[in-house]
């Protein structure tokens, strides 16, 4: 009697589950029509979140003209990337931290390559009510607020660079990332960069020991966080502060030139770096009058020698159009182009990918 | 006793090995439980082993979390789990129970399947969306409204004293007991609706309130049923991730106030689990998820002495 | 005197018991009303039926996630519910006092507390590592672990409701032992079981964490269970977290999704069981 139940049960759901795929049978079947059959190939790549929706729309957009390369990227993290670039479970990772020497060595297949992506800035954004139109934070009194040594706003520092703005009796609540994340890493390399004492206190790293402040999951937490707390200041990804409309604040760079975030204050600041062979290098507070100090890279991993054949080849092309073609897409998602000089050192690094001893870019 | 004398031998035969096979099976199923628990601890004792070695015991009784210059103690994490987990349940508990009787002894069928099945709806939403409803809705409230009233009334326990900034250890509890509230009503509603209408009968027979008959007659038959779907609450609530982290404030600090910001464990290794990349950090992670582990199992300890103390009590009934 | 105290006290408690309900549903409309109002706009047809899109593309929809959440779910399930049902079996029928069966009830309880993530982590360790990829069944896999010991706590106390009588009046039928747990006693239990077991999937239909190392997720179909495959948490989470207002919103419309189907799937399951039972 009741296992009865529990077929019928089971059937239904069965056939629940059976209407979608049903569907999806249907819309598979569609795509390759007029196309020349070739065997398609998936790529799987994780890591970084926030270069995520880039990759997301370079990947459908390149899909249009090579429709046998299916490239299925999630974004679950720097760290996972690396990782599982180095276990072998994924074709390619991207990531904001740039492998360590250690981790290189322990990678299971190789050496690893790591093609810088794309650019990104990080904003300083905060919630001040009545707040002025400009705020102006110097690397000093940032590093001092985010170790909180300067607690309220009304802090004779930060009325100095402020000539003219009331700055409310408040105290600051600072708003940080709780997840490991990039972007937690970009700022607090800039801040280490900076600030000694926040070099020996905290260090720079996906994850830190913040002195202040409480943390949010996400850049959403964040965001919401600093929304609902008045005095309070936090970072997120640049665009992510222009899409919801956060206020940024005006950071001082190595010049002492006052900027607010930019995509072009990011690329400048890649073009200002020096860039090794391997391609890893940390962009913040960069000199050059026109850069945003606190910048990044994204990386894509992959190794060199390239385990499959097919595979090796699609990733290769698909990264090569990524870094030409792809680099269009940048602006309009808020990210930072990569400078034309870089471009071509990543393509003859693209052309050292081999498989079976044999090149797989011409 | 199994068995009745007079069935002829051979349908005795396949339906005592049919029995026998069944039984095989569900035991088997048993053991398989109990490997799984020793095969997932074991696998974390492994993967945790480089921490265990650095740190001893200090992992337990420390205070620093600094993955940078890998320095990990487990304490604040520890403080926030156990909290916010216990406020879930002083909170759940009781109006999960409530639920419960409500929908049983007092509600009309409509009114109980149409309540009944928006309380199980609760269970259905998924917890970043908890989350994401707690950033919003819930802190903001909480900053403006609840936690300045409560300092106001209550401040001068040191539960309810400091700055209201929302993100608090009160924000998990009371976003974790609305998570749990369904496993608790739902458990005890099944649990008292299995109590035979004749013992309510007999209840009200002899003059008895609908309180009393719900006191002496529903609840000492029920209880060892509710601690049990307690006891499921609770184990949801030690273990839940993503709901807490976005209201819990993530700050490894152990502070009496309510108000203030803390984490907790199921947090801390969801945060950070996806971008550790150093073995020592990697193993921190899965031994601060061993002393979860640790705890569950200590509570359940508790928990079944409970029932356990609570079922040689007095039985109730009509006789008592 | 005394009486009217004791209906005194008594219309108290009622009052308290209504209060707890109404107490109860405030969240419940609270989030639903949130989601709704949020997600609302984003729902349409081809949510159902495309795939995700890239940002600004319109049209985009979570289809993959949606079948990819449902076969998971089936998964677990297949593995969770009898797993569960037949532990809490021997637990209540068979074995209810040994050593050995305190031993598996207290691993039960133990397993329900372990963090989502580190079933993530170790199915991570012991399936993804030794197969070399992800897949739709390392996180069905995941899944039903998390699926077992709540079934088997809400088994055993449904098992435990069933009057002793019942089982006598099956034995005295001449009914052997196994034949009356099967045609008496789980039918008996069947509904609150089935309450379990929808709590169970509604529980696991809506984890992230644990998917996040075993499904991985996946843009397009998974064309076997031995890819990398979508699930809607996986991929709310991942919108719900970007910062496009066109994803977020999306996210929305996964939430309301998500939540409607575990509904349906409630509603599915009551009504067949009473259909059955009348």
């Amino acid at each position: 009697m009741f296992t009865k139940k529990r077929q019928f049960l089971t059937g239904i759901l069965l056939g629940v589950l059976a209407l979608p795929l049903v569907g999806c049978g249907a819309q598979n079947s569609n795509i390759p029509v007029g196309q020349e059959k070739i065997e398609p190939v998936t790529l799987t790549g994780a890591g970084s979140t926030f270069v995520y929706p880039l990759l997301n729309q370079q990947i459908e957009a390149y899909r249009k003209n090579n429709p046998s390369i299916v490239v299925n990227y999630q974004g679950n993290g720097s760290g996972t990337g690396i990782k599982q670039v180095s276990e072998q479970t994924i074709d390619f990772g991207a990531t904001e931290v740039p492998m360590s020497d250690e981790q290189l060595k322990a990678a299971k297949g190789g050496t690893v390559l790591q093609i810088p992506l794309t650019l990104g800035a990080v904003a300083v954004t905060y919630n001040i009510p009545d707040a002025p139109k400009e705020l102006k934070l110097e690397p000093e009194v940032l590093a001092d607020i985010f170790l909180g040594t300067i607690t309220d706003w009304n802090d004779q520092r930060i009325a100095t660079d402020n000539p003219g703005v009331t700055l409310p009796d408040l105290k600051i609540a600072v708003a940080h990332r709780s997840d490991g994340s990039g972007t937690t890493y970009i700022l607090s390399d800039y801040l280490s960069r900076i600030s000694p004492v926040w070099f020996s206190k905290v260090g720079k790293g996906t994850s830190v020991n913040w002195p202040v402040g409480i943390g949010g999951k996400g850049n959403a937490s964040i965001s919401g966080t600093i929304q609902q707390t008045p005095g309070s200041i936090g970072y997120v990804e640049l665009a992510y502060a222009v899409q919801n409309k956060l206020p940024v604040a005006t950071l001082q760079n190595k010049e002492g030139k006052w900027v607010a975030p930019s995509l072009q204050g990011a690329s400048a600041a890649a073009v200002a770096s020096k860039i090794s062979t391997d391609m890893r290098v940390s962009i913040v507070n960069a000199p050059g009058v026109d850069t945003y100090p606190i910048s990044g890279f994204t990386w894509a991993l992959l190794y060199q020698d390239q385990r499959d054949k097919a595979k090796g080849s699609a990733l290769v092309k698909f990264l090569n159009w990524s870094i030409h073609e792809g680099q269009t897409m940048s602006e309009g998602l808020l990210y930072a182009k990569l400078p034309p000089d870089l471009v071509i050192r990543e393509e003859a690094m693209l052309k050292t990918i081999t498989s079976e001893g044999q090149p797989l870019l011409k | 006793m199994e068995e009745s004398e007079n069935m002829s031998n051979k349908k005795k035969l396949t339906a005592s090995l049919g029995d026998k096979t069944f039984r095989l099976l569900t035991l088997l199923m048993a053991m398989s439980v109990l490997a799984l628990m020793v095969w997932i601890g074991w696998q974390m004792v492994d993967s945790a082993r480089p921490s265990i070695a650095k740190f001893g015991f200090t992992f337990v009784i420390g205070r620093v979390w600094d993955p940078v210059k890998e320095q990990f103690g487990a304490l604040p994490f520890i403080y926030g789990t156990l909290v916010t987990s216990f406020l879930a349940l002083i909170i759940a508990a009781p109006v999960g129970l409530g639920v419960a009787i409500f929908l049983n002894e007092m509600a009309t069928s409509k009114v109980r399947s149409v309540i009944g099945f928006l309380v199980e709806m609760l269970a259905a939403i998924p917890s970043v969306v908890y989350g994401l409803w707690g950033i919003f809705i819930l802190a903001p409230w909480l900053r403006e409204t609840v936690e300045p009233g409560l300092a106001k009334w209550f401040g001068f326990i040191p539960l309810f004293q400091g700055t209201p900034l929302g993100f608090s250890m009160l924000a998990g509890g009371l976003i974790l007991a609305v998570m749990i509230l369904p496993t608790i009503a739902s458990i005890s509603r099944e649990v008292m609706a299995a109590v035979p209408n004749e013992q309510r009968e007999a209840a009200l027979a002899l003059g008895a309130t609908k309180w009393e008959m719900i006191r002496i007659a529903v609840l000492p038959y029920a209880k060892s049923g509710i601690l049990g779907g307690v006891m499921l609450g609770l184990g949801r609530a030690l273990g839940e991730t993503m709901a807490v982290t976005m209201v819990i404030g993530n700050r490894p600090d152990i502070l009496s106030s309510l108000f203030a910001p803390a984490y907790s464990i199921a947090a801390v290794i969801a945060n950070e689990f996806t971008e550790a990349t150093s073995d020592l950090y990697l193993s921190a992670l899965v031994e601060i998820g061993l002393i979860l582990f640790g705890i569950t199992l200590i509570l359940n300890v508790f928990a079944r002495l409970l029932v356990w103390s609570v079922e040689r009590g007095p039985k109730g009934g009509i006789s008592s | 005197m005394n009486d009217r105290l004791r209906r005194y006290r008594n219309e108290m408690m009622m009052g308290i018991f209504t209060v707890a309900t109404l107490l109860a549903l405030i969240p419940l409309f609270g989030v639903l009303g949130y989601v709704v109002t949020n997600g609302l706009s984003a729902l349409n047809l081809e949510f159902f039926m495309n795939l995700p899109k890239g940002m600004g593309t319109p049209g985009g929809g979570m289809a993959n996630s949606i079948v990819g959440t449902l076969i998971m779910v089936l998964i677990a399930s297949l593995i969770g519910i009898p797993v569960g049902i037949l532990t809490a079996i021997y637990l209540t029928e068979y074995d209810s006092a040994s050593w050995f069966s305190m031993g598996v009830r207290f691993a039960t309880d133990v397993l329900t507390g372990i963090p989502s993530i580190i079933v993530g982590i170790v199915i991570y360790s012991s399936v993804v590592l030794k197969m070399g990829h992800f897949s739709a069944l390392a996180g069905g896999l995941s899944l039903s672990i998390i699926m077992i010991p709540l079934m088997i706590r809400s088994t055993e106390e449904m098992l435990k409701l069933v009057p002793h009588s019942i089982r006598e009046a099956g034995y005295a039928l001449g009914i052997s032992k196994g034949t009356t747990i099967i045609k008496i006693v789980l039918p008996t239990a069947a509904k609150g079981i089935m309450t379990g077991a929808m709590l169970a999937v509604a529980r696991v239909s809506g984890e992230t964490a644990p998917l996040l190392f075993t499904a991985l997720g996946n843009q397009y179909w998974a064309r076997s269970l031995n890819e990398p495959i979508a699930a809607l948490p996986v991929q709310i989470y991942q919108y719900a977290t970007s910062p496009y207002k066109a994803w977020q919103q999306q996210a929305w419309a996964g939430s309301l999704v998500l939540i409607s189907l575990v509904v349906l799937l409630n509603l599915i399951a009551r009504c067949a069981f009473r259909s059955r039972s009348n």
